[in-house]
């Protein structure tokens, strides 16, 4: 279990206040001036020794996304960091809790990020339905210009860096970065072709990275206590601590800060009190957001929550969003919900994602009560694929995952209800 | 130079070619819906997705894939079939199958691509979405259930047409195409979204269940809306011309067509001029036979004192006979500009589009007095909206109208010609291609002199560039004055000559109250001003009905192919000239259409040769410029030539899109 020495979220329950004092106090802004002193190759240098992975779902290495950024502008354009807030996937709220109360250690690592990849500015791109943590971000941001952490010369370090936060509108799709670019120039939230990149060309057409909140937000504390320390969490390629949230069926749900690659029945046990009604309740667990495929319960026990070693049981970690379900779930009416979900977020721009997640929607609502045929299940599985790697951007892979995983695991169910629904009609 | 391998076929393609083009050039055929050579690139129908190494394991959008050295594409693998299956099958399970009542039926992509690569049957048992009606205006009919999202209209209007007009709603599969707040798209381009449009959902309303495309005979012409002379295609069944739509050609009008080019084509069967018409001593028109109006225009006994009007809409070998036929009876009364314009064109250099359509593209700064270039010739306007894409400047002189890029306007009075505002002069000095456009309404101010003073101050006129412009609007202006139908005082002379006979060719815009002892004859098509003022009326051809050379005001020479027999007794215009040379009189040296082109083009050699005519060197000029241009001669749009005035559509357009507000009731 992670010792509280160790954590990089202090406040992460608001035992404390959010403000600067309090943030001050718990170690943020501490010296800024002497992590930007080091130069730009050595905080990029130590994040990537550090093996911290994008906190967003993608897991890329954060390090080198930095690094791709160009080290002087050619032709005069500025570059951007984008900070994805607009956190939306069904079961992820970790963003939130670090803004709610610890939003100082997010704009720390806006500058410390910005400085390192030679960004102008950072705009942080907030969910439209978190108002009081934009309300808390807007005054936190205001805090840090009137200390003089941000702003001209921030921190007493030379560099000129402006942070602005922009509001949603609570379109899921604004979370896919290339969209919130759209977004944020004010245009429809529609993903961009790729490449170019946005690192060649994304913000206002400037050279832009975006990345996640917590991704950012860690970054100064890696700075401070050394990526040797980061790194000694976690098994190799999975460094570090992450927040999970676990919401469901657990006696204590909570957003916790955990080593990386800890146990599922470890992760649940010390922190959550627990399944409900047991471990042999357990049905199946959806360990990171509503996007990844789900895991039948004695596949997840004892699997490691990182990235690899959720691959390993056909699934992904995700945000670290840990949806558990117990057998009282009707599991095929969960999956069917999510289709509803992505079918009301696509954008509607291409062609698969916009005709394929109605049509997916469709059939697991008549999955859910049986009105199918059996071959059905194979043509909502051909569908699936249809639509995975056909689309512009992930939101077509993500509505297709969650349906690939119930008919992997729970095919008997399908056919079951299928048969039952026959076996009524025929009464 | 990037080479690839398309199919196990290694291939060099253009740096900065697509994946999509990569293919084309290797002869594979690549089905897209989404994709336009002339638009940006959405990559949003997925249709073109082909495979790619080196890259991801997924099929990739080739039309958005920049091609790369040594790529391997395969257009032919199991994944690309099942790729195309997949978007195809994606593409029909919302889209209703109402071909049978679709306009589209016959040319619609979705319909062939379905063919080629779609599955044998469908899978979809679902309800299909249903999507409420649009309003678009007069021209274009919506039925947006069919729409699959491609965006061609959305990114023509934003890009070409540059009017922020349609745009999308919702978002997945709610999304809806839509103008703003379903007003009607108002703007001369507005129609091209229907031949952009690759399913039915934009059809065109007046031609709505008129025919099939398997139906119509095509014939190639040339417009004569405007001096543009945009390439069209005639599509007619039977004696009817039943809708025309553009032909590419990059130098003239690329693919687009402006909506009166395209609409004015159901005046052609109303108002029409079939029979001879005879004004009695009551000064009511009577219907006559031939021969009675020859007889009388014979009596009149015109010998010199004889003289030719054309009209904007006539041909070349209209003119050059009934040119023939004046200077045979020993006169040379002969001029086209009918409004009283009288410019100077002793050298056509001075009066002609010179840095050519294409050309202006690629101008830096663009100064355009007296024209309002968006009623006057939609198609250049979207050539000058390319230029400032490009990164020129556009500064106009004149009443302010609503440029559809950014624009300085300098003022309507032309005394600023005098002293140019100091940073158009540093514009056009540091400008590498430099250009002016001079339209009618300076032209009409005497202009001309001082701008071919400033063009030659400011050297517009340099190695491979010439930036002196007159727009002009009528598609005979160019033909009529390389033909000899100019006076030196324009149609003053005409006047001050009190002509016996007066022959109006088409001539609709001229006030015939100054020939008050003149026979007005009018040799036309409609019946619009000119017939109503004419003594005798000779029904003649519209320029569907008949094979012609035209020149637009680039000084580009085409030919236009007759499509359908002119109605009634109505006859082929020169026919009518040839015969009116008999009752006359005097010989006119042809006997055929053939030999009439012959001697035209023996007289003008430049007529008889396609592309642009060579006017030679700007000549010198100078003078100060005054007066102050008050309006603009096009005061509708839609009502600018006796087809359009005939045509229900351009009335309509005319009454919704101009005078909005007093057609709302009538159409209820």
């Amino acid at each position: 279990m992670l010792a509280d020495k160790d954590r990089i979220f202090t406040n992460v329950y608001g035992y404390q206040p959010w403000n600067l004092t309090a943030a001050q106090a718990r170690g943020d802004w501490d010296n800024t001036k002497d992590i930007l002193a080091k130069g730009r190759d050595a905080i990029i240098d130590e994040i990537k020794a550090s093996g911290l992975r994008g906190r967003g779902g993608a897991g890329f290495p954060t390090g080198m996304k930095w690094s791709f950024m160009p080290k002087e502008s050619k032709d005069g354009r500025p570059s951007f960091l984008v900070i994805n807030a607009d956190e939306s996937e069904p079961g992820s709220c970790k963003d939130r809790e670090i803004i709610r109360h610890d939003p100082h250690k997010l704009i720390e690592g806006a500058l410390v990020a910005g400085f390192a990849m030679g960004a102008r500015a950072a705009y942080i791109y907030i969910r439209g339905e978190y108002i009081r943590e934009a309300e808390t971000l807007f005054a936190a941001v205001q805090e840090a210009y009137d200390a003089g952490l941000i702003g001209k010369n921030a921190s007493g370090s030379g560099y000129d860096f402006d942070v602005f936060v922009h509001r949603g509108a609570g379109a899921y799709i604004c979370g896919e970065e290339t969209a919130m670019i759209e977004s944020l120039e004010g245009k429809k939230g529609q993903p961009r072709l790729k490449p170019p990149f946005p690192a060649g060309a994304g913000l206002y057409g400037c050279p832009t990275t975006v990345n996640n909140v917590e991704s950012i937000a860690v970054a100064p504390t890696i700075m401070r206590r050394g990526s040797a320390w980061f790194s000694s969490f976690g098994r190799d390629n999975n460094k570090g601590t992450k927040l999970f949230q676990i919401s469901g069926h657990v006696e204590k749900p909570c957003v916790v800060e955990e080593a990386m690659s800890i146990p599922f029945r470890e992760l649940i046990e010390k922190h959550c009190g627990g399944i409900r009604g047991g471990w042999g309740n357990l049905l199946a667990v959806i360990p990171g957001g509503s996007s990844v495929p789900l895991v039948p319960a004695d596949q997840i026990m004892d699997a490691p929550m990182d990235f690899d070693g959720l691959k390993e049981v056909g699934s992904g970690l995700g945000t670290a969003a840990v949806i558990v379900m117990d057998k009282s779930t009707d599991i095929v009416r969960a999956i069917s919900r999510l289709s509803a979900f992505y079918k009301h977020e696509s954008c509607g721009q291409c062609t698969p994602c916009r005709e394929g997640t109605g049509w997916m929607w469709r059939m697991m609502e008549r999955l859910r009560t049986g009105d199918a045929a059996v071959e059905e299940i194979d043509m909502l599985q051909q569908v699936t694929k249809q639509v995975e790697g056909h689309t512009i951007c992930a939101l077509g892979d993500a509505a297709a995952w969650p349906i690939q995983g119930l008919i992997r695991h729970f095919r008997p169910e399908l056919e079951r209800r299928i048969a039952e629904n026959l076996r009524e009609a025929a009464e | 130079m990037p080479k690839v391998t398309v199919d196990g076929a290694e291939i060099e393609v253009p740096a900065g070619a697509t994946v999509l083009q990569a293919c084309e050039a290797a002869g594979k055929e690549i089905p897209r819906f989404c994709y336009h050579e002339r638009l940006s690139i959405a990559g949003n129908c997925r249709m073109c997705l082909v495979e790619v190494k080196p890259g991801p394991p997924k099929p990739q959008a080739s039309c958005a894939l920049p091609a790369t050295d040594g790529q391997e594409i395969r257009t032919d693998s199991e994944m690309v079939k099942k790729a195309r299956e997949g978007v195809m099958e994606f593409l029909l399970i919302n889209h209703p199958l109402d071909c049978p009542i679709c306009d589209q039926g016959g040319e619609c992509d979705l319909q062939d691509q379905s063919v080629a690569y779609g599955r044998g049957a469908s899978r979809y048992d679902e309800n299909k979405r249903a999507v409420t009606e649009k309003y678009m205006g007069p021209l274009i009919k919506t039925v947006m259930t069919r729409c699959i999202h491609c965006t061609r209209c959305v990114r023509f209007s934003e890009e070409i047409a540059g009017v922020d007009e349609i745009g999308a709603l919702y978002r997945g599969e709610n999304m809806q195409i839509t103008t703003y707040l379903e007003r009607a798209a108002q703007h001369e381009l507005s129609a091209n979204v229907i031949d952009l449009c690759p399913v039915g959902a934009l059809t065109s309303r007046p031609y709505a269940f008129e025919a099939r495309p398997w139906e119509l005979k095509k014939t190639l012409s040339i417009d004569v809306s405007d001096a543009v002379g945009s390439n069209v295609r005639v599509d007619s069944r039977g004696r009817e011309v039943l809708r025309i739509l553009p032909r590419v050609n990059d130098d003239v009008n690329e693919e687009w067509l402006s909506d009166k080019a395209r609409y004015q084509v159901d005046g052609l069967t109303r108002r029409r001029l079939d029979k001879v018409w005879i004004r009695n001593k009551a000064g009511k028109l009577e219907s006559a036979n031939w021969s009675e109006a020859f007889s009388i225009i014979a009596k009149a006994k015109p010998g010199s004192s004889i003289a030719a009007i054309a009209g904007d809409l006539v041909d070349c070998e209209t003119m050059f006979a009934a040119k023939q036929l004046v200077n045979a009876l020993g006169s040379d009364l002969l001029e086209g500009r009918q409004t009283g314009l009288d410019y100077d064109v002793s050298n056509l250099a001075a009066v002609n589009f010179n840095s050519t359509f294409a050309g202006i593209e690629t101008a830096d700064v663009i100064l355009i007095v007296g024209s309002q270039v968006r009623w006057e010739a939609p198609l250049v306007n979207v050539r000058l909206r390319k230029a400032v894409k490009n990164g020129a400047k556009v500064f106009v002189i004149g009443p302010e109208w609503e440029t559809t890029y950014p624009a300085t306007f300098l003022g309507n009075d032309l005394g600023i010609l005098n002293d140019l505002p100091a940073d158009l002069v540093s514009s056009f000095e540091k400008a590498e291609r430099p250009a002016i456009v001079l339209g009618g309404a300076g032209l009409a101010k005497g202009a001309l002199a001082p701008l071919i003073g400033l063009a030659n101050k400011f050297r517009l006129a340099r190695d491979g560039w010439n930036g002196f412009n007159v727009l002009h609007m009528a598609a005979s202006r160019m033909g009529g004055l390389m033909l000899g139908y100019k006076q030196s005082a324009g149609i003053k002379d005409i006047i001050a000559a009190h002509p016996k006979v007066l022959l109006a060719l088409g001539a609709d815009e001229v006030d015939f109250s100054a020939f008050e002892g003149s026979l007005k004859v009018y040799i036309g098509h409609h019946g619009d001003n000119g017939a109503h003022a004419a003594d005798i009326i000779l029904p003649a051809a519209a320029y569907t009905e008949k094979d012609g050379t035209y020149v637009n005001t680039e000084g580009r020479v085409q030919y236009a192919e007759k499509a359908i027999f002119a109605p009634g007794d109505a006859r082929e215009d020169w026919t009518i000239i040839r015969a009116l040379a008999d009752t006359l009189g005097v010989s006119i040296g042809f006997d055929s259409f053939a030999e009439l082109q012959a001697t035209m083009i023996a007289e003008v050699p430049a007529l008889g040769e396609e592309g642009l005519v060579d006017y030679g060197a700007l000549p010198s000029g100078g003078g100060n410029a005054s007066g102050v241009i008050e309006a603009y001669p096009i005061k509708d749009f839609y009502m600018t030539n006796p087809i359009a005035r005939a045509s229900e559509t351009m009335q309509r357009c005319s009454a919704e899109l101009l005078q909005a507000g007093q057609f709302a009731e009538a159409a209820e």
